[in-house]
């Protein structure tokens, strides 16, 4: 993780249209995610131009930047041999005739060169139908090996100014790693970029360990790992890659399902004893456990809102599994699900509004959303096994561990909108499941 | 290694080696397993006497016959003062990650319970759950889950924890 630490990195305006541009409305290129039926919005990023020494590092940029767009389904790149002009010079006049030609409606300019050690890549947005740019020029510099954030930091731009919504392709996620037969799986923490790349292993394969869970600062894990022989709540910081054991085990129970607080000073866990689950409460500070639920029902899979007043969880109190929202001090809970079959793994969206969960019914599981109400439910997707969804930071995407039948059923990684749309396979060396999506990259 | 081969033999007896690989330790006995002829033996108790009750689907009620095996392990360890026993609670693949650890420690509590309730000295037992994290079966049927959704009592010798 020296990666993320090492990395100097500056986005400075480097290039500023006149005011009166800035301040204009985008006009017509835009997408409105929220709306139904999507037309990929076609766009051009013709290869950055390169200094001397770094036209890999060009062609490599433009390639992710271009993969993180079209990986939205919200855009379509151009092929190349589509084009009429090219970009010779970064700093040369955009012909757009010649992009509108080809129905480019964005087009991506952007350098590439080495300066005192350091990459620097540049980007410039242009609105092709109002003949303008969108939005300013920027930079990014940093170490030639933080090459990937630099161009997911120009594909997060790009999105975030013809969506209007928060980007989130300079991102993590931690996930479980799976090797061996059905009936002697070895699991890891493993941790990539949210595009598969830059795969590493946190954990070795000699104790079980499951669902990853990211702090709010993105710098450390929580784990539930079967070290001890029983199953506990473990921390990994990721700069060091050192675990500790959240708390010593108390004699006679088991500790799983935790969370962290939106601020980063408490953790919510399910504990059980004697058979019996119930939801407590940890400061980090001091130790202090607070049991949160006393029920001889299941309440586990809890997760809290993001303003940190409340905690959605799920329980089978009244007989099969629903979810439930309650105080974040504990409290009296309220049902928010009211649909067909079983309920679980509740995760608050970063922006809300949403609750995501996994829905069983007729023996098909599926990924939903539905509003912190319970009302406005939507299945997203359907599948022998779909479970535990997890939130890009931007609240428009979720991921989720999607497991085959049979023998030789294997786990992998999906992401879908929000909307159902742009339902895709998430690159992995090899098995994985339970994801947790990071905050965006610090 | 010397579990493999001996799980590997456990196995074929009971008849449950449909599966290529069982390479989870947690089924087979931790110490010796002795000659299966030798009712004090824990061979025998795991083959004759049973070392594990099955469960309905999302279930933790102990059935007749649940409760006749389970009489039986009691009897047993009452017999056999110097072992001491870890039950394992197991549910099938049809169920989210945490519940499933949840269902997995009801069975082993109800497991326990049970034990205790049969005179079995608290000490002498102690649960885990493993969830749908160690299916002993792999299809994807219901032939197959029904074995999976298990408690299974696994002896060691050395009475208390």
């Amino acid at each position: 993780m020296t990666r993320f630490l090492t990395v100097l990195f500056l986005a400075t305006v480097w290039f500023a249209p006149s005011a009166a541009l800035a301040q204009q409305n985008p006009g017509p290129l835009q997408i409105e995610i929220t709306e139904g039926v999507i037309e990929p919005l076609p766009f051009a990023v013709p290869q950055f131009i390169a200094g001397r020494r770094v036209e890999d590092q060009a062609a490599d940029i433009t390639r992710v930047i271009a993969a993180d767009l079209v990986g939205t389904g919200l855009f379509r790149e151009i092929p190349r041999d589509a084009y009429i002009s090219n970009i010779t010079n970064f700093d040369s006049p955009v012909q757009y005739a010649d992009w509108q030609a080809i129905n480019a409606q964005a087009l991506i300019t952007g350098s590439v060169t080495m300066e005192g050690g350091q990459l620097v890549v540049r980007f410039r947005l242009f609105d092709v139908f109002s003949n303008e740019p969108l939005g300013s020029g920027l930079q990014f510099v940093g170490s030639p090996d933080s090459w990937r954030r630099m161009a997911h930091n120009v594909a997060d731009n790009v999105y975030e100014r013809i969506t209007g919504e928060g980007g989130y392709f300079d991102s993590r996620v931690a996930f479980v790693h799976e090797e061996g037969p059905k009936n002697a799986r070895l699991k890891r923490i493993a941790i990539m970029d949210y595009d598969g790349a830059n795969v590493q292993y946190l954990t070795d394969s000699r104790s079980l360990v499951l669902a990853p869970r990211f702090s709010p600062d993105g710098q450390t894990l929580l784990y539930t790992s079967y070290e001890t022989g029983f199953p506990g709540l473990y921390t990994l910081d990721l700069a060091t890659v050192t675990r500790r054991p959240l708390a010593e085990r108390i004699e006679g129970t088991m500790t799983f399902a935790p969370r962290f607080s939106p601020d980063g000073q408490r953790v919510v866990f399910s504990l059980e004893r004697g058979g019996n689950t119930d939801l407590y409460l940890m400061e980090l500070a001091t130790g202090r456990q607070i049991r949160l639920t006393e029920a001889p029902s299941i309440e586990t899979a809890p997760s809290f809102s993001p303003d940190g007043t409340q905690i959605v969880f799920e329980s089978d109190r009244s007989g099969g599994q629903q979810l439930y929202i309650m105080p974040a001090a504990g409290g009296e809970a309220r049902r928010i699900s009211q649909g067909n079959g079983r309920y679980g793994t509740p995760v608050w969206s970063p922006r809300g509004d949403l609750i995501a969960f996994t829905n069983q019914q007729r023996g098909r599981f599926h990924i939903g959303v539905m509003r912190t109400d319970g009302s406005e439910e939507r299945l997203l997707t359907s599948s022998f096994l779909d479970e535990g969804p997890t939130w890009a930071p931007n609240g428009r995407v979720v991921m989720f561990t999607r497991e085959t039948a049979g023998a030789n059923g294997a786990p992998a990684i999906y992401s879908v909108d929000i909307s159902g749309r742009n339902l895709r396979r998430v690159s992995t060396p090899g098995m994985a499941s339970d994801p947790a999506w990071s905050p965006l990259n610090e | 290694m010397r579990h493999l081969v001996k799980l590997t033999f456990f196995v074929a007896l009971l008849g449950l080696g449909a599966c290529a690989q069982t390479g989870y330790l947690g089924d087979a006995p931790i110490n010796g397993t002795g000659v299966a002829s030798d009712p004090n033996s824990v061979a025998y108790f795991n083959q004759t006497v049973g070392d594990r009750v099955l469960f309905a689907v999302n279930e933790n009620t102990l059935s007749a016959e649940a409760r006749g095996i389970l009489d039986d392990q009691a009897d047993w360890m009452l017999r056999n003062m110097e072992y001491s026993a870890l039950i394992e609670g197991h549910a099938d693949e049809r169920g989210t990650r945490e519940y499933n650890l949840a269902l997995g420690a009801r069975r082993a509590a109800s497991v326990e319970e049970y034990l205790i309730s049969r005179g079995i000295a608290p000490s002498r037992v102690n649960t885990i759950s493993y969830g749908k994290e160690r299916p002993l079966e792999i299809c994807s049927a219901e032939s197959c889950y029904e074995q999976n959704r298990r408690a299974v009592t696994v002896l060691s010798a050395g009475a208390g924890s």
